[in-house]
């Protein structure tokens, strides 16, 4: 596993799990939680500097941007435009081309609206940026978004902050069969397990971030979270037994009296 | 003295000295600018414009930078009510 690193659009992680910043208690609480989850790339969301109350501190104080891999979304960007603007924004805050491209279709699934989402892929790949889209469990639309230039594609396990964990493995399956680029599970994910099945099905890394940060205990399950998809990203290495409905025997009959 | 103009600030009005420009702005504000993104009446700044863009009256600045996210903080809404954290 020394080599096993993931490559997105050049850049090499030695981490498979992508962590998310929000709803956190405070900065020190994520980024311990982030040091315990053992993640290189963390999410962040772009939003108005609080002009009225300068006392706030800056969540890039807390998190090296020379240690991480700084990954603004556009989260709560429910149009084209807007996913535009904030993509523009992020890119000029100054880290990187990078974004986790959100185009959301409705509130209360927060599912995205992947007509909107390749729209914007699209013009953003134009415009230079190394695009992550969050997408659905659809094969058609993630090979879409592949064809039009994203390195690298996030599709759902289950509606963000939901905890349902991975709801369709079988289409989950079949784009990490169809699809060549780097599948990130993104959204859906409750409990170590969950990240662990993702993993056994052959995602290439998994972003989480509420099954974290609104555990009892976020450091612990942050560590929790690092081991599991380690361990699931080295069994599906391995390579597990085919499911069979009667057993089989582990020990010889040979030798018995 | 400086004349005084009328500015919107990331939704709020205030008044600033009319030979002002952006980069005095920020220094009022107390915010460093390696780390924000502005936004002057819809158009990206490049950064290095910052201290030759002299406001006017009845610009619209936006002042963004990075915070915790990865999931939409509940009850935000459709993303328009900016959380106020930077």
């Amino acid at each position: 596993m020394q080599n096993d690193r993931l490559i997105i659009a050049g850049r090499e992680f030695t981490s498979r799990l992508f962590v998310g910043t929000g709803k956190y208690k405070d900065f020190a609480e994520t980024k311990k939680a982030i040091e315990a989850s053992g993640a290189d790339v963390v999410t962040v969301a772009v939003r108005r500097v609080n002009i009225t109350d300068r006392s706030k501190e800056n969540l890039l104080d807390y998190l090296d941007p020379k240690k991480y891999t700084i990954l603004p979304n556009t989260a709560g960007c429910y149009n084209v435009e807007d996913a535009l603007r904030y993509s523009r924004l992020a890119r000029a805050a100054g880290v990187s081309d990078l974004i986790k491209l959100e185009v959301l279709g409705d509130e209360r699934t927060l599912f995205p609206d992947t007509a909107g989402l390749i729209e914007a892929a699209k013009i953003l790949v134009k415009e230079g940026f190394i695009v992550l889209p969050y997408t659905n469990d659809d094969p058609i639309v993630a090979q879409k978004l592949v064809d039009i230039g994203c390195p690298a594609v996030m599709p759902l396990a289950a509606p963000i902050g939901s905890g349902l964990g991975i709801r369709n493995p079988y289409n989950l399956k079949i784009i990490m069969e169809m699809i060549k680029v780097p599948i990130i599970v993104d959204a859906g994910v409750g409990t170590a397990s969950d990240a662990a099945l993702a993993m056994e099905l052959g995602a290439d890394a998994v972003l989480i971030n509420t099954a974290i940060a609104g555990a009892q205990d976020p450091i612990a399950m942050a560590e929790a979270m690092k081991y599991a998809v380690y361990a699931g990203r080295l069994a599906y290495k391995a390579g597990r037994i085919p499911r069979k409905l009667y057993a089989t025997a582990s020990s010889p009959i040979e030798g018995m009296l | 003295m400086a004349e005084t103009i009328q500015i919107q600030v990331n939704g709020e009005q205030r008044g600033c000295r009319a030979d002002a420009t952006v980069g005095d702005l920020l220094r009022e504000l107390a915010i460093k600018t390696e780390r924000v993104a502005v936004e002057l009446n819809l158009e990206i700044m490049d950064r290095q414009d910052f201290d030759h863009r002299s406001l006017k009256q009845g610009d619209r600045v936006e002042i963004l930078s990075f915070i915790g996210g990865g999931a939409p903080v509940d009850g935000q809404g459709k993303g328009r009510s900016f959380v106020h954290a930077e």
